[in-house]
This record gives C-alpha cells, structure tokens and sequence, in this order.
C-alpha cells in the first residue's frame, strides 16, 4: 500500500478511475480474504460486486474505505491512494455499511449535521434537508435513532453516506432485510444520483436487483475475482436457454439422464440453444407423454452466477 | 440533484476535528445526570463519611484541617476516574454498537481523533472537577494559595488518565476489559495516591512505593495549589506527570496512525 511511484505503468495507474484496485491482498490468520483482487471501476458506472458470503465483498469494500488496510496492492478513489492521501480518498467515497449501525445519543438530523461536519462540512442544512426529503426522512428529522425502525435506521445511514456529496457512493448490501417500499425509493434515488453523475458500486445477494441496475458486475470468490464483465456481456457468454416442462408419467430415461431439475412436478432442463428444446420433446412425443405445461426460458444472472461459482474461475476476457 | 463535482473536487473543507470534539462533548452532556451529577454526589458522600470519621483524629499538614485536606484530594480523584471513563466508555461503546465506522469513514487525521477524545476527557474532568468544588464550598472555602497548580494539574491529569482511557478504549474487545482496566489499575492507582492521607503518614516502603505511582503526583501538585504545600516539589510532579502524558500519547497516536485494532 502507499505511494505507486516506482511502477512502470505509471502514468496509466494514475488515470482517474472512481476506483482502481491492483493485485490487493489481504490475509486474517488462516483466511486468504483478499488474493490478488484487481479492478478498475470508471467513472460513471453502475457497478455490481457479487459473490457468496465470505469472498471478500465486504473486505474488499472496506479496503477501499481505509477500515481495513490490505497486507499488499494498492487501491485508489478518484485518483487519491487510499492509505498515502486517505484525506482526500476518504472526501470523495461515501459508504453505507452493511450492518444496522447508529449512535443512540443523536437525533436524525444531529446525526446527519454530525457526520457532515467530520468532512469537514458546516452550514449543511440544505443538502441535509435535500437527502432526507429524497429517503423519506423529513418527518423523523427529530427523532431518536433509538426510535426508528429498521428501515428507517438504513436510510439513516444512506444519508450518511451521501452528506458530503462523494463522487462515488459504496453500498454494501443496502436492502438486506428491508421492505419493498424502502427498495423502490431507494433505488429511485440512487438511480437519480447514478444519472447526475456519481459513480455506484453496490454488493448485493438480490441478483435481480444487480441485473436491472448495474452496467458492469464483478463476481468474486475466495478472495478473488472470477468474472468481469458488462452485465449484457455475462448473461450472453453464459447463454443458453431453460426448457421447463411438466408433464403426465414419468420421465424417459433418455431424458433423466440430462439430469433436469425437479421442481413443483415440473422438470427444468438446461439447453445450449433453443435447437436443442426439439431433442428434449422428441422423447416425450416418442413415450407418447401429455405435456401439461412447457416453457423456454432466457438465464438470467442467477443462473450466471451459480454457473461461474460452480465453474470455480471463469477466463478472464 | 447534486452534481457529482463534489467537495473532494472544490475548496478543501475544514477539519472534522471540531465536529468530533463538539459530539464527544454532547454526548457526555446528554447524559449528565449520570457522567457530571452522580460523581459529584459520590464525592460528597465519601467528603461527609471521611470528614466526620477523621477530623478531630488526623492532622496531616500543620494548622490544615482532614476536612480541608481531604477537599482537593476528592476533587482530583473525580475530576481523573471521570476523565478515564469518558474516553474509555465512548470508544468501547463505539465499538460494540459499531458506529466507530461514522469516525473512522471521514478523513479525520489520527492526531485530531486523539485530540478530540482527549480535550472532551480534560472538560468533563473540569466540569465534575467544578461539581465537587462547588459542593465542597458548603464545608468552608478552602485557601487557594498557588492557583496555577490547580489548573496545571487539573488539565494535565485529566488529560493523562483520557489518554489512559482512550488506551483501554482501543484495547477492549468488550465492556468486561474496561471494567477489568479501572477496577484493578485505575481506582487501585488513584487510591493509593494520597487522595485520603499524605504518604510521609506511610510506613518508608509504601512511601517508595508511591513515588512510582504517577497519580500521587497528580494529586500532590494539585494540593499544593490550595496549600501552599506538598510532599514533593510541584516542579518535580510536572515534570513526571508531562513525562507520563508524552510517553502515553506516543503511543495512542502510534496505534491510531497504525490503525492498531480499529483499522483491521
């Protein structure tokens, strides 16, 4: 960590990505968390980190925060090493925890007024007042945070996140856990912000919400990065298709031999391409079975994802 | 809709250091009854139970009443355990619920972060320091011969005994480990200090023991201010008591400026 001076690529590693991370490691005893993760986010971008529990999301993202400091690697925010000019990398990142943190002594918009003075950041009040109306807040303004629900709590702390206004905004798993109406209005306003400009970088287990927001996703697993790519890019390189049927009798033996998924009586079948959905009916016509129910399906970024975690590393491209 | 040519791009905002004073300062005052009030009235207790055991029975300097005696001692001893827990409870408490996140997120340098905890410490010190004075006035005014030693001794034991707390603070992994540092360092260290009596009333091995224990010149050189006199030298008791706080400050800002358990 520290300055990037004796690098070769110098002058390539000092462009202004929102973040670039090279070749970061980080080891707690045993555990690898981090193997040599490397990424360049742009600014601008909407940008997906997913992974199953314990691939170094969180590590990464608090990496990039300066809460953990990595054993090598460097990781830049805006250009601003996060450790050599952690000031002003710190000035242009705003992040959302993922736990249900809050100080108990603080109303809403002391807390809000707090942290925008830690940026330094007095006579606040009008963007404060701002980024409550956008999350709903303006009516708990006084309140405890002892007395906020969970929801509540959350967009407290997306408020947090956003009173410096940083360039780039850091949301590890925002939704988790929280209500549809919390959701909706808080992707309406991260979109608005996406739109205006801030770069986003999200971690969610919500694969759906990743496949609607993002325009590029990164999978880590084990510490490293094994997909990335524009969402577009990954849904059409893991193509393919999904044939479900269900149907009256059993399954031919040709068939069970695709070991199809069994599911609510119906059968799930994994296809390379729609040319192959005739050699799936062909022994169901054959066996003279009814087909109650047939669908054909395009994957979505579920079935990418449980297909790269399963393929264990994915080649680069 | 804010536009995304933030701060980080414009005219470099102030320090959050005033910010994180002013939240460390609030959140003791929220709770006052509990931080300021109650040691007060501790002191007060200990002041009407002592005073009315001892006061025809010991005389520790000549023509200086226990009751008077005992006055500065109180005050020091509430003015350094309060000074202890404010930093010590804020951290850990910090820690536990997890919103030590909100401080560590900003770019607030480790030398403010220091500052901040350890300048709210010296006020809360100063403010229960003042309760019990205030309240000690119903027993007589006591003389104030050398007041500069009063507020030298208040401000840079405070100051010691926030950065001991901020010690135990980053050190504790629970509430258990702080409770663990005050009960067998802190209140052992401050009551074998001369809080009750002076150490020439000590048998010779106890009085060698005491010169190591840097409480006893906290609370000397703060009574030499009422006094006028002293066990040893104020001069010398500034010196140790500065020499402490260097040597405990060294090391906090070396821990903030590693991230020693905060920034895993």
């Amino acid at each position: 960590m520290g300055s990037h001076l004796e690098l070769p690529d110098f002058f390539q590693f000092m462009t202004t990505a929102a973040i670039k991370v090279r070749d970061l490691k980080k080891r707690f005893g045993a555990l690898q968390a981090l193997d040599g993760v490397s990424l360049c986010i742009e600014q601008g971008e909407f940008f997906g980190l997913l992974g199953p529990n314990g691939a170094g999301k969180t590590t990464l993202i608090s990496t990039i925060a300066g809460l953990t400091r990595g054993d090598s690697g460097s990781v830049l925010v805006m250009g601003h090493d996060v450790v050599g000019a952690y000031r002003e990398s710190r000035r242009s990142l705003g992040v959302v925890p993922q736990e249900l943190v809050f100080d108990p002594f603080f109303s809403v918009r002391e807390t809000l007024r707090i942290q925008s003075g830690y940026f330094g950041l007095r006579n606040n009040d009008a963007w404060i007042d701002e980024v409550m109306g956008h999350l709903d807040l303006t009516g708990k303004a006084d309140a405890n945070m002892r007395a906020l629900s969970g929801g509540m709590k959350r967009r407290v702390l997306v408020a947090q996140a956003l009173v410096h206004r940083p360039p780039v905004i850091v949301l590890d798993e925002p939704t988790a856990g929280v209500d549809v109406e919390l959701r909706q209005t808080l992707w309406k306003f991260i979109a608005q912000l996406n739109r205006a400009g801030h770069t986003i970088v999200l971690t969610t287990h919500y694969l759906e919400e990743a496949e609607s927001l993002c325009g590029r996703i990164a999978m880590l697993q084990a510490g490293r990065v094994v997909a990335l790519d524009t969402t577009a890019e990954l849904l059409r390189r893991h193509a393919g298709a999904f044939l479900r049927v269900k149907i009256r009798g059993p399954l031919p033996a040709e068939l069970a031999a695709r070991k199809p998924v069994e599911a609510g009586g119906s059968f799930r079948f994994r296809l390379k391409d729609y040319d192959e959905v005739a050699m799936v009916l062909a022994p169901l016509r054959a066996a003279v079975l009814h087909i109650d129910e047939m669908e054909v399906m395009a994957p979505d970024l579920e079935d990418v994802f449980m297909q790269v975690m399963n393929q264990g590393k994915e080649p680069m491209q | 809709m804010t536009r995304p040519s933030t701060v980080a791009n414009e005219a470099l905002p102030q320090s959050g250091f005033r910010t994180l004073l002013y939240k460390e300062l609030l959140r003791f005052w929220k709770v006052s009854a509990q931080t300021v009030t109650a040691p007060v009235l501790t002191a007060m207790l200990y002041l009407l139970i002592f005073s009315h055991v001892l006061q025809d029975r010991v005389q520790v300097y000549p023509g200086v009443q226990y009751t008077a005696f005992l006055i500065p001692g109180l005050i020091m001893m509430s003015v350094l355990q309060n000074a202890f827990a404010n930093t010590s409870s804020s951290l850990i408490q910090s820690k536990i619920t997890g919103n030590l996140v909100f401080v560590l997120l900003p770019p607030i340098s480790y030398f403010e972060f220091f500052s901040a905890y350890v300048i709210a410490s010296v006020v809360r010190g100063l403010c229960v320091g003042l309760g019990v004075f205030a309240v000690t006035l119903l027993f007589g005014m006591p003389p104030l011969r050398e007041p500069v030693w009063i507020v030298v001794f208040a401000v840079m034991g405070s100051a010691f005994l926030g950065s001991m707390g901020l010690l135990a603070g980053i050190q504790a992994d629970k509430f258990d480990h702080i409770a663990a540092f005050q009960n067998f360092f802190i209140l052992p260290a401050t009551f074998l200090s001369g809080v009750f009596y002076s150490i020439h009333s000590l048998p010779p091995f106890w009085q060698t023991v005491s010169h190591f224990n840097p409480f006893f010149y906290m609370i000397d050189g703060f009574r030499r201010g009422f006094f006028g006199q002293s066990d040893v030298s104020p001069w010398l008791s500034l010196l140790i008591v500065a020499t402490c706080l260097g040597a405990i400050a060294g090391l906090i800002l070396w821990m903030l400026k590693t991230g020693y358990k905060l920034r895993h």
